[in-house]
């Protein structure tokens, strides 16, 4: 199977539906002159964008998907037995579509309440505020419920992690709660069993767990793991149970989670602390390796800072900067005005040298002015000291706690503390290194001193490192408890399997990013009879019977009579003797909260209605840096030699560590670079490609081979080896990329999860071990044989255009180059105002709706995709359809490069309908199923639609979407919840496209009218809008002169995608503006 | 070599065509007349509901206010079906026993809903709201006819879309003043509808015509 890397006969690939034999990368490319060798060198020719390697390439199959509305073959059937089985649908709808018309409608029935609730009106959707949390941090959250169904969720403006935002997990876990693969029943050795008899299960084990404690036996015990906690009252109840039974341990690991910012600080302060910091306040950033913008807690608020700081608008001429050095592409690397690629390895002399420059007295790695990219590092720090006390220096989760403490010490360095690095206590309730916590469980666990071991959430089977072989040291232990989601690995493992609440049927209290805690309050009651963390541990505390309600109310009760302190840790005699259940100093402190019930009543109320519980955010902590800690850091590490190959491990961007693996929501959105869908891969640089012979090579540089049905990327194989495990990944080739670096993102891979998730992509843990989670060196390839099919959306859709540059759409420019035309409109950019049309024009008198989507604060999360997904009842289509160009998101953020592959500037440009005045769409329908309305969208009526796609084959945008097949899943009762029912559910033969979520606009005029009066600027979000943490999108009514949206086309940056085809689309763009330093820029 | 067809069959040969275009036009006239029919659009047919209850008795005889049971009608889309309580409200005291309100205090004793048959059943493409044609002067009877005179519910117009549009497309035909609405027994007002109906619609600030028509005022 394996060879080790060689050329492979690439003809023989050609068997390969799709992939054409000639292409071999032995032909020579057909001509190599002129303009083309210009193209491998876009620099030569001024300003040009390319969307993918191939563009800049020119391969054919990207020329062909360039020119047709879909790719050459996605409308052919693909089944090989296809003519027969095609007559015989034929032949069925045939006679359904001549039957369904004939019949009437079925009669519908309307069951009233008996007694109706007061509050509660059928047809009108309530809003709870809850939150949710991502290991182990919470994010505010509004919940939409449509009759106690929660439909959609939404940010919560005065929450401080996310004001209004969120993020595409948030956005998605609606679908995690109505996934019909989640674990509905609570089972012992996979037998169904009830609560009571889990109940009986764990008594005796808790019971000899009491005698051993009490005989004072030194060895064994309970053993708990959880993730990252924040929740105040888990803490209390984990913490009285350590109490109860002294030999239980309480371990906590997240597979991604903040250990090295932890243990960073510790480094540097001697103690835990948590760092916030104000980019809003920021004029220069320099980030190693951090991903702020997309990842962490904080990464929503940090947007909405960020973007803020550098919102051009309203004759605003400044922006802060931002230096990115990072070891893969990331969001925050996209909108760098300087990144800097560089290989894991290099960079911890990077950040000594940075931190020697700016005055840190720390061993460095290497002779001065020998390092690398020495001349970056000086512009840098340069520019940083020039803004002491407005600078912000940010070290990523995956750096080593060494690199955190440098930032810590750069950011003291540069008077930042205090102005723009905030310290304050931990937020986490036991911080400590998960990764640390974790070897120490399972070297008790081969010891056989576990006795009994409690997992709450998480699926350490699945993303333990790989070196602590967890399932092995799980077979060790006698009882084993787990509370999840989801039936997975872990559950495989564990006689005990408890279905889990989610979080919108829970209720829990979480801390955000700065301390913030939220009340967590559910919104239907639990589907499948689920059971909380809460009520698990109240199990083990002989409270069985006691639901999350009462233990999370009863906490803050105590906490507030005690003044917002955390309630002492009570173990009174009923935690021993087994048949009392209230002990008595929850007793006594129940007395002394009542005397101020009502009180407690307005707080609890309050705290619930607003989202978050007031005042509790951590205050800022002065704290100083220890005087050794330089001392203390490891010896400078060499980088190793640059021919080698290093690996990167991430968290995926969609499905996080794994635990999204079976929402099809996440599955599908295109990963925000690669543009990947369904499927994780090993990302290399073209260099690095063109060294190891992958990918097809043409016009001198390596590209990913595509096939002719659109999407679909037939990759190769390779193994990798790291550190004598191996796991085999597709190869996607991604410019920027550093050289020589393997990225692979975690999450996939899964065996156990879901008719989703199960055995997609490749589980990248199988090669992580514990002393190298995130990088490491020494890794080698093997070549493997045959392709892997990965399909990716970057090549969808594509507007035509044979150089981009050549027609308006891209804008963007250097803050110099704004500040001498405002516009950054291209020189060859046509003139876009000739405003004659054949058709007559629209007179808008009352209402005009527009859309301004500003370029520059775009950060390309991806949360606008997943937020109208989950407003306009979008369908998943699956990897199959998505690799034939077939995926149904009505917006999509499509990514352009600028600039040499090996480090180009990356814009994002979300495209949703363009809702054109001149419409192309309108006039080719024959059914006028896309008609003009009178306040200028382009509405789409799906019940006149007949399917012939001449409005998609007419759009320059390629906006609209088709449904070939039954997308829709019309059966599952459990999604029918799901659905949003102010929007039509399509189905097969129908396109559909963005409405501006026509039924929010439909709602505020109606609201508007009963109130007799306009609507209001800012009244009517659109779903897209409502998610963007940048505040990217406006949405609004533009006859207004006075509405945001307005201003915003009033803006010189302001122009219109392909304004010279006279569509006059309502939907405008704002250039992108990069802060470029001129130091840098001329080097 | 004679002709195949004699002289004499062209008689048939034309009859056949021009009856073609006869046959074919007739078919297309059927089909839609058959479309529209309340055969098909099921206007006009009561539908069997768990209990006799009779709009005539309850709005005519009794003179109950429409908004009494339908009370989201001036503020929501749905107009509100009552909850089994609305009933009960009354029929706890009167007609306490009657063998017609089994199911009514069936529903009230279980806690189970009464399942009543919709009557107004539009395409579940088509979003409705009631609120915004009480606020602007659609009376109740201009779709729903004389309630007041049903002793069973049936639908009172076609609920086609070109029923709708007439409206839609000219509003001052129909509305009436908004205090009036809820009046059974309003007169049309012939020829002076026009004149008056243009007044209201000003007053009531009634979207253009355009607007109206547009496709995504009714669907989304």
């Amino acid at each position: 199977m394996t060879s080790l890397i060689q050329l492979k006969g690439i003809g023989k690939l050609g068997e390969r539906d799709g992939l054409d034999p000639q292409s071999s990368i032995l032909d020579p490319p057909s001509s190599i002159v002129g303009p083309q060798s210009s193209m491998l060198n876009p620099r030569s020719t001024g300003k040009q964008y390319w969307r993918s390697l191939e563009e800049l390439a020119e391969t054919e199959e990207f020329q062909q998907l360039l020119h047709r509305e879909f790719p050459e073959r996605a409308t052919e059937w693909s089944d090989p037995v296809g003519r027969r089985r095609f007559l015989k649908l034929m032949g069925a709808s045939l006679a359904l579509a001549g039957l369904t018309a004939c019949t009437r409608q079925p009669a519908e029935y309307i069951a009233p309440y008996v007694r109706q609730p007061e509050d509660l009106v059928p047809g009108k959707p309530v809003f709870f505020a809850t939150a949710m949390t991502l290991d182990g941090f919470a994010t505010g959250l509004i919940v939409e419920s449509h009759e106690g169904r929660p439909t959609k969720i939404e940010g919560n403006k005065d929450h401080p992690a996310s004001l209004g935002a969120t993020d595409v997990f948030s956005q998605a876990s609606v679908l995690g709660l109505y996934d019909p693969d989640r674990s509905q029943t609570l089972t012992y050795l996979g037998e169904i069993v009830t609560w009571s008899a889990f109940l009986g299960g764990v008594r005796p084990a808790v019971d000899a767990q009491r005698a051993t404690a009490e005989a004072q036996k030194p060895k064994g015990g309970l053993r708990i793991l959880t993730g990252t906690i924040t929740s105040p009252t888990l803490a209390h109840q984990i913490r009285t149970l350590l109490q109860v039974l002294p030999t239980a341990k309480w371990h906590q690991y997240d597979p991604t989670g903040r250990d090295n910012v932890r243990e960073g600080s510790r480094l540097a302060f001697g103690q835990y602390a948590n760092t916030i910091y104000h980019f809003d306040k920021a004029n220069v950033v320099l980030s190693l390796d951090s991903d702020f913008l997309a990842c962490g807690p904080a990464s929503l608020r940090y947007a909405r800072d960020f973007a803020a700081k550098r919102r051009l608008t309203e004759g605003k001429r400044e922006m802060s900067r931002l230096y990115v050095v990072e070891t893969t592409v990331t969001n925050t690397g996209s909108v760098a005005d300087h990144r800097l690629p560089v290989r894991p390895s290099e960079l911890d002399a990077f950040a000594r040298e940075a931190a020697a420059q700016l005055g840190v007295q720390v061993a460095q790695g290497g002779t001065t002015g020998k390092i690398s990219h020495f001349n970056w590092i000086e512009a840098v720090t340069k520019d940083l000291k020039q803004h002491r006390g407005s600078s912000v220096v940010i070290a990523g989760e995956s750096q080593p706690p060494v690199v955190h403490a440098l930032a810590h010490a750069m950011n003291q360095a540069l008077g930042n503390i205090g102005n723009t690095v905030v310290y304050t206590d931990p937020v986490e309730a036991n911080p400590l290194d998960g990764n640390a916590s974790l070897r120490e469980l399972v070297s008790e666990m081969n010891a056989g001193l576990v006795d009994a071991l409690l997992i709450l959430g998480g699926n350490p089977v699945y993303n333990a490192p790989a070196d602590l072989d967890f399932a092995t040291a799980l077979r060790n232990v006698p009882l084993r408890i787990h509370l999840s989601l989801y039936k997975d690995e872990t559950s495989e493992l564990c006689q005990w399997h408890i279905p889990e609440a989610h979080y919108l049927e829970s209720w829990s209290d979480a801390r955000a990013y700065d301390g913030t805690v939220s009340i967590i309050q559910p919104l239907i009651a639990p589907l499948y009879s689920g059971k909380t963390g809460h009520e698990v541990l109240a199990a083990f505390l002989n409270e069985p019977e006691r639901p999350s309600y009462e233990i999370v109310r009863e906490y803050w009760k105590q906490r507030f009579a005690l003044g917002n302190q955390e309630p002492p840790v009570v173990v009174a005699a009923a935690a021993t003797s087994g048949s009392q259940a209230v002990t008595a100093g929850t007793k006594m402190a129940r007395a002394t909260a009542m005397t101020n019930s009502s009180e407690f009543e307005l707080f609890w109320r309050k705290s619930l209605h607003d989202g978050f519980v007031a005042n509790t955010a951590l205050q800022p902590k002065t704290l100083t840096q220890k005087t050794d800690w330089a001392t203390q850091v490891p010896n400078p590490q060499s980088a190793s030699p640059s021919s080698q190959l290093e690996i990167v491990f991430r968290p995926d961007p969609t499905v996080h560590d794994g635990r999204f693996s079976n929402n099809g929501w996440l599955q599908e959105l295109p990963k925000p670079l690669s543009k990947l869908t369904w499927d994780n891969a090993a990302i290399v640089s073209p260099a690095t490609a063109a060294t190891l012979e992958l990918g097809k090579r043409v016009n001198e540089l390596s590209t990913n081979r595509m096939s002719s049905i659109g999407g679909e990327i037939l990759a190769d194989r390779i193994e990798l080896q790291y550190r004598d495990r191996a796991v085999i990944a597709p190869v996607f080739i991604q410019p920027g990329q550093p050289d020589n670096v393997i990225t692979v993102h975690l999450g996939y891979g899964r065996t156990i999860s879901g008719r989703v998730g199960t055995k997609t992509g490749f589980n990248g843990y199988a090669i992580r071990t514990s002393d190298t989670p995130w990088f490491g060196a020494d890794l080698r390839i093997a070549r493997i044989d045959g392709i892997y099919s990965l399909a990716a959306t970057q090549s969808h859709y594509l507007i035509d255009a044979s150089e981009v540059g050549e027609r308006d759409i891209l804008r963007s420019g250097t803050l110099e180059e704004y500040e001498k035309h405002p516009s950054l409109a291209p020189e060859r950019a046509h003139d876009s105002h000739q405003e004659q049309s054949l058709y007559p024009g629209f007179a808008y008198e009352g209402y005009a709706w527009g859309m301004a989507i500003d370029l520059n604060s775009c950060i390309g999360c991806n949360a606008c995709i997943v937020a109208c997904v989950a407003e306009n009842n979008i369908p998943v289509v699956g990897k199959e359809q998505v690799a034939r160009s077939r995926e149904m998101h009505w917006l999509r953020v499509d990514a352009y490069y600028k600039g040499g592959e090996q480090n180009p500037e990356t814009y994002f440009q979300p495209v949703p309908c363009q809702q054109c005045e001149n419409a192309p769409c309108e006039v080719v329908c024959p059914v006028a199923a896309t008609s003009h309305s009178a306040e200028g969208l382009n509405d789409m009526t799906y019940n006149r639609c007949v399917g012939t796609r001449y409005c998609s084959n007419n759009c320059p945008y390629k906006v609209r979407r088709f449904n070939f097949l039954l997308y829709q899943d019309f059966y599952t009762a459990s999604l029918k919840m799901m659905r949003n029912p102010d929007v039509s559910v399509r189905s097969r033969g129908v396109m559909e496209k963005c409405t501006y979520c026509v039924q929010r606009i439909q709602k505020a005029k109606i609201d508007s009218e009963l109130e007799d009066r306009k609507v209001r600027d800012g009244e009517i979000v659109t779903a897209c809008a409502q998610a963007c943490p940048a505040e990217a999108i406006i949405f609004g009514d533009i006859n207004d002169r006075s509405s945001r949206v307005a201003k915003l086309k009033a803006e010189e940056r302001n122009y219109s995608l392909l304004g010279e085809l006279n569509t006059k689309p309502r939907t405008t763009y704002l250039g992108a503006v990069r802060n470029k330093n001129p130091e840098l820029e001329n080097a | 070599m004679g002709q195949i067809f004699n002289r004499s069959t062209n008689f048939i040969s034309k009859t056949t065509i021009f009856g073609a275009v006869f046959f074919i036009g007739i078919t297309i006239w059927m089909l839609l007349e058959f479309n529209r029919s309340s055969y098909y659009t099921q206007a006009f047919f009561p539908r069997e509901q768990p209990v006799q209850f009779s709009h005539k008795h309850h709005v005519g005889d009794e003179g109950i206010d429409c908004r009494y049971c339908h009370t989201t009608v001036e503020k929501l889309a749905y107009a509100g079906i009552p909850p089994t309580k609305t009933c009960m409200n009354c029929h706890s005291q009167i007609w306490a026993d009657s063998p017609y309100l089994e199911p009514v205090r069936d529903s009230w004793r279980t806690g189970k809903p009464i399942k009543w048959t919709r009557v107004y059943d539009l395409p579940d493409f088509v979003y409705f709201n009631h609120s915004i044609h009480v606020n602007k002067g659609v009376g109740c009877s201009t779709c729903h006819g004389r309630l007041d005179l049903m002793p069973l519910t049936y639908q009172a117009a076609s609920l086609q879309m070109e029923w709708c549009l007439q409206c839609h497309r000219q509003p001052e035909m129909f509305i009436r003043p908004k205090s009036e609405v809820f009046k059974m027994d309003w007169p049309p007002l012939g020829y002076r509808q026009a004149e008056e109906g243009k007044k209201l619609a000003n007053e009531y600030k009634i979207q253009s015509t355009a607007v109206l028509t547009s496709c995504s005022t009714c669907h989304r």
